[in-house]
């Protein structure tokens, strides 16, 4: 059993918020006695969490949910209102890059600055100044005034004096969200170096890829409360339900399935050639099995969709052209979709359906999707090439000439 | 205590201040000609308008022997004061950024402020050597001491950073203050005038003040013996005690003050 290295139990974070900045001391002297009239923001309620050496822990939240502020306190940044923190070993807190950085010192000046802010002494930033040139690719700009480097030039600098800063404990808030998709993959690639060198990673994060991929353990604040911990997975799939709900309400349009429509969808099936599954390789075709049922037969469009995890719209097989004028009679109907799996990148996918009126502008007639049911089937593709990268599978080819 | 002490000097945090103090060094100066020859030019500037007028319109300056390394030395040691408690009081505010976002030890950036204020002090101190030989100002070895009671100045300097910056995280009215505080005590404190006219009825208010007794005993040991010092004001050692007491409580009353509040400093700023 690894030894627990962040502890955390029956935590609270309250913020005064006051109505009215008393920030001069006349204000404080001509209000006193009148009681000061502030709101309480709860931004943690009754946090408990524990996270073992060498984990790689996630933790999701919509913006506002207090997964920052929880960061704040665990770096210390913060104090905790009540209950207690207790952290094993040394912590190294990515809340921001570069901090610190001054546009007018040298590129040079600027990695013993924010070295030393990150908690370096002078001979560890002196041993490993080159090291951290190397892994920004900015040798020849060092002597060079910071106010000229390029945005993207001062996020790997910074990003290559921050992995320096090698403490037991790392947390990482969404630091990758900037620098291009290459350098974003070098620091993923570091992270993974930290994860095996055993350290511990906590990372805060929208990007339910990144949980899935990096986390052993993830945990989902909504509303100032853990709603859930477990397997990235299953903390993944628990946001995104939560994410499109939410969406749906905020959107105005209260998102519905009809309650008694002329044609209702029964069920989705996803199959793998007859049987039943829900995961697919990219050499196989995915097909959709789906029961309707018909009470007042008339001119319909049926579409079949495919979701991304996070709720991208790939892109649907709509039934106008294979069946031509599709009128089901009264009763139950079985209709089946198939597609080649190998269109579709290594990941995570929902399907969805729906029947529509004929038409570019169509009515809904039913729908099974993301805001109005919780019950699209999801399916995965599995060992589909490391090469790939982007949304789906462009078919094409290279050859060499002579 | 010890292992407040032990933080305190640790590598990382030591590697801190360091850094501070040398890119605030180089960012003060940047883009003027003369660089960090202003540091020097200001209390020189200052300097020859106050020396005109207290030798040749006021004639306070008459009998004080060796009147302009008298004056200059005063003016050094109160453009330290100056300096680093105005820094010290913005420090952590002007730093609020890197607060909210790391968990810095907060002391180590008001610190980093006393210490920028102190090279600039050292590299003054030349130019009142300079004027020390220029004036004839006989050496003498009690020069030796004066680090003592240098360094009793920038203890209360940085006591007094201390509790302003923590106070002006909370109310921003601090720097006005901050500046009729130091208006006063200019004309408070003999840096212009010697403390020999002082009216007798209030020259022991005057003597008190810390300043005065770390002003006068520097200038005892530096420039001239016939000094008036806060000893020789009361007549006995317990006369230096009491402006050092003074020290002693400002320090005990800024380290409480300011550690209570810089666990909040994040939130607030």
């Amino acid at each position: 059993m690894d030894p627990t290295v962040v502890k955390i139990e029956h935590l609270y974070k309250d913020f005064k918020l006051p109505h009215e900045r008393k920030n001069s001391l006349k204000e404080r002297v001509l209000h006193v006695g009148r009681k000061s009239s502030y709101e309480m923001l709860h931004a943690l309620k009754d946090i408990d969490l524990e996270i073992k050496k060498g984990e790689f822990f996630g933790i999701v939240g919509r913006n506002g949910s207090g997964k920052s502020t929880l960061l704040k306190i665990l770096g210390g940044i913060y104090q905790p209102t009540k209950g207690r923190v207790t952290i094993n070993g040394t912590l190294t807190p990515f809340i921001e890059l570069g901090i610190g950085f001054n546009p007018e010192l040298t590129g040079r000046e600027n990695v013993y600055l924010n070295g030393a802010i990150l908690g370096l002494t002078r001979k560890e930033i002196v041993k490993k100044y080159q090291e951290i040139v190397d892994f920004a690719e900015l040798e020849r700009f060092m002597d060079q005034k910071l106010k000229n480097y390029s945005s993207g030039m001062q996020v790997r600098l910074a990003f290559s004096i921050a992995i320096q800063a090698h403490n037991d404990i790392l947390l990482i808030d969404e630091v990758l969200a900037v620098g291009d998709t290459s350098f974003q993959r070098k620091c993923y690639q570091v992270f993974k170096e930290i994860k095996q060198s055993g350290k511990t990673v906590v990372f805060v994060t929208h990007d339910m890829g990144a949980v899935q991929a990096y986390c052993d353990r993830a945990m989902m604040i909504q509303d100032s409360e853990i709603v859930a911990i477990g397997q990235p997975r299953t903390i993944a799939q628990t946001y995104e339900r939560a994410n499109s709900s939410l969406a749906a309400q905020s959107s105005g349009e209260k998102l519905e399935r009809p309650k008694d429509p002329d044609i209702r969808i029964e069920s989705i099936k996803l199959l793998n050639g007859t049987k039943e599954s829900k995961q697919f390789s990219v050499a196989e075709d995915i097909t959709a099995e789906v029961k309707i049922k018909v009470k007042s037969p008339q001119e319909v469009q049926i579409n079949a969709f495919v979701l991304k995890a996070d709720g991208t719209y790939l892109g649907g097989i709509n039934s106008t052209k294979h069946l031509k004028q599709f009128t089901p009679s009264k009763g139950e109907h079985t209709l089946r979709c198939t597609f080649k799996a190998g269109q579709l990148i290594r990941g995570d996918y929902n399907l969805g359906v729906g029947i529509y009126t004929p038409g570019y502008v169509p009515d809904i007639i039913d729908v099974i999707d993301r805001g109005y049911s919780r019950d699209l089937p999801r399916f995965s593709i599995i060992d589909a090439s490391l090469y790939q990268d982007g949304q789906f599978y462009i078919a094409g080819s290279w050859t060499e000439l002579n | 205590m010890i292992d407040a002490l032990n933080r305190m000097f640790k590598p990382s945090n030591r590697s801190l201040v360091r850094e501070l103090v040398v890119s605030d060094f180089k960012l003060r100066y940047q883009k003027s000609v003369l660089g960090y020859l202003w540091s020097l030019l200001r209390p020189l500037m200052m300097f020859g308008i106050l020396y005109v007028v207290f030798t040749h319109i006021i004639k306070i300056g008459k009998g004080v022997p060796y009147y302009p390394a008298y004056l200059l030395l005063g003016l050094v040691l109160w453009t330290f004061f100056v300096e680093a408690t105005v820094a010290g009081m913005n420090s952590i505010t002007a730093r609020g950024d890197m607060i909210r976002k790391v968990n810095v030890p907060k002391y180590v950036i008001v610190v980093s402020t006393t210490l920028s204020a102190l090279v600039n002090f050292l590299l003054n101190m030349v130019v009142v050597f300079v004027f020390m030989l220029l004036g004839d100002v006989p050496f003498r070895p009690t020069i030796l001491l004066a680090p003592i009671f240098i360094g009793e100045l920038v203890v209360l300097s940085l006591a007094i950073s201390f509790l302003l910056a923590a106070l002006y995280v909370k109310f921003r009215d601090f720097s006005h203050i901050w500046d009729v505080v130091l208006q006063v005590l200019f004309y408070a404190v003999p840096i212009i005038y010697p403390l020999t006219i002082v009216p007798a009825k209030i020259v022991k208010w005057v003597s008190i003040n810390p300043l005065t007794q770390i002003f006068q005993d520097v200038r005892s040991l530096m420039i001239t013996a016939e000094t008036l010092t806060t000893k020789e004001v009361f007549h006995s050692q317990i006369g230096r005690l009491l402006p050092m007491g003074i020290v002693v409580l400002i320090v005990i009353l800024a380290s409480w003050y300011f550690r209570r509040s810089s666990r909040n400093f994040a939130e607030e700023l």
